[in-house]
């Protein structure tokens, strides 16, 4: 009973890698192929958003993935397919947009955030010694009278 | 800040949350913008479907038209058709593009169907599609008489679609066609 139980544990362990994407293309050179892992990684597939064009079996990605070689080949460089790819599916097909106007806040909400965070804990901190050092001198008096006289009660 | 006013604060912060999440009920999260609106149709040397003559940019503008992505692998585009047939009887020039079909098997689908289509082009290995940004069946394009790209609509055209979103610009479109 517990070498079934081990072992339906073990299978249960395995998991079997069935996204593997079927074509496959030659390069004339190693550089070219590392290139085109690198941008089909980077490329967002426009149908199944999440996945990029590499991993993505979908005929957009095929097709893109196509384009990719053939660019590649004919001596294209990474900004010129990168451009090529961003007029026809807009920066969305970018893992990486670019910085621009429609894409700042995108950039920029992160950094804002941070800073307005990093601002509310200063702000908070600052009104925690300022309140500590908030007393007048009638309640310093008040204080040292209160802390000398032993409570009746006690 | 006044302390009465920090009492307000959760209410505050409430509120501008639930206010996204209100608007994020109605957003459609697939959605793209085209990169194409107001950009000239790309250029394109294909076959037409009908009968393999050449068909290019310059044979299918001159005219407000729509330019509609269909399949017969497409489930959604066998729905949208008895629409597409209604809008060209009305008068709308509507151009086929045949994306990633099969010729014999788009052919049977019109002759069974019926034909809504101006003409069809035949972009069997999707580059057209490429050059569009189409990712997928029924893209419907709405390009205006200088050929620019004016609206894309993603899934199926329907009556709301057409009422609410494509005839607005269709009439303006049209408008301007007719003063010179």
């Amino acid at each position: 009973m517990k070498a079934r139980l081990l072992a339906l544990g073990a299978l249960m362990l395995l998991s079997i890698h069935a996204g593997a994407v079927i074509e496959t293309y030659e390069f004339s050179t190693p550089a070219l192929e590392a290139r085109y892992q690198l941008l089909s990684e980077e490329l967002r597939c426009p149908k199944c958003q999440n996945q990029n064009i590499a991993d993505s079996n979908a005929p957009i990605s095929q097709d893109l993935r196509r384009l990719l070689h053939q660019q590649l080949e004919a001596g294209a460089s990474d900004e010129e397919i990168l451009e090529f790819m961003v007029a026809r599916y807009g920066e969305f097909v970018r893992y990486r947009p670019a910085f621009n106007a429609a894409t700042a806040v995108l950039w920029l909400a992160p950094l804002i955030l941070l800073l307005a965070g990093v601002a509310g804990l200063l702000l908070i901190l600052r009104g925690r010694r300022d309140g500590a050092a908030a007393l007048t001198e009638d309640d310093q008096a008040q204080l040292a009278t209160l802390l000398q006289t032993p409570e009746k009660d006690a | 800040m006044a302390p009465r006013l920090k009492l307000f604060l959760p209410l505050f912060i409430f509120v501008v949350l639930a206010g996204f999440l209100y608007r994020g009920l109605s957003l459609d999260p697939m959605a793209l913008p085209s990169a194409l609106i107001d950009k000239p149709l790309p250029a394109f040397t294909l076959t037409a479907l009908a009968d393999g003559r050449e068909l290019s940019r310059e044979d299918v503008i001159g005219e407000p038209a729509l330019f509609n992505v269909w399949a017969t692998w497409c489930i959604s585009c066998r729905a949208e058709h008895p629409y597409l047939q209604q809008l060209a009887d009305r008068g709308v020039p509507i151009y086929g593009i045949n994306y990633k079909d099969e010729d014999e098997a788009a052919r049977r689908w019109l002759r069974e169907l019926g034909d809504p289509y101006r003409a069809n082009i035949v972009d069997r290995e999707g580059t057209l599609g490429v050059d569009l940004g189409v990712y997928g069946a029924p893209e419907t394009y709405l390009v205006d008489a200088a050929g620019v790209i004016r609206y894309r609509h993603v899934g199926v055209v329907d009556d709301r679609v057409w009422r609410d979103t494509l005839e607005p610009i269709w009439r303006e479109v049209q408008a301007m066609g007719e003063q010179p």
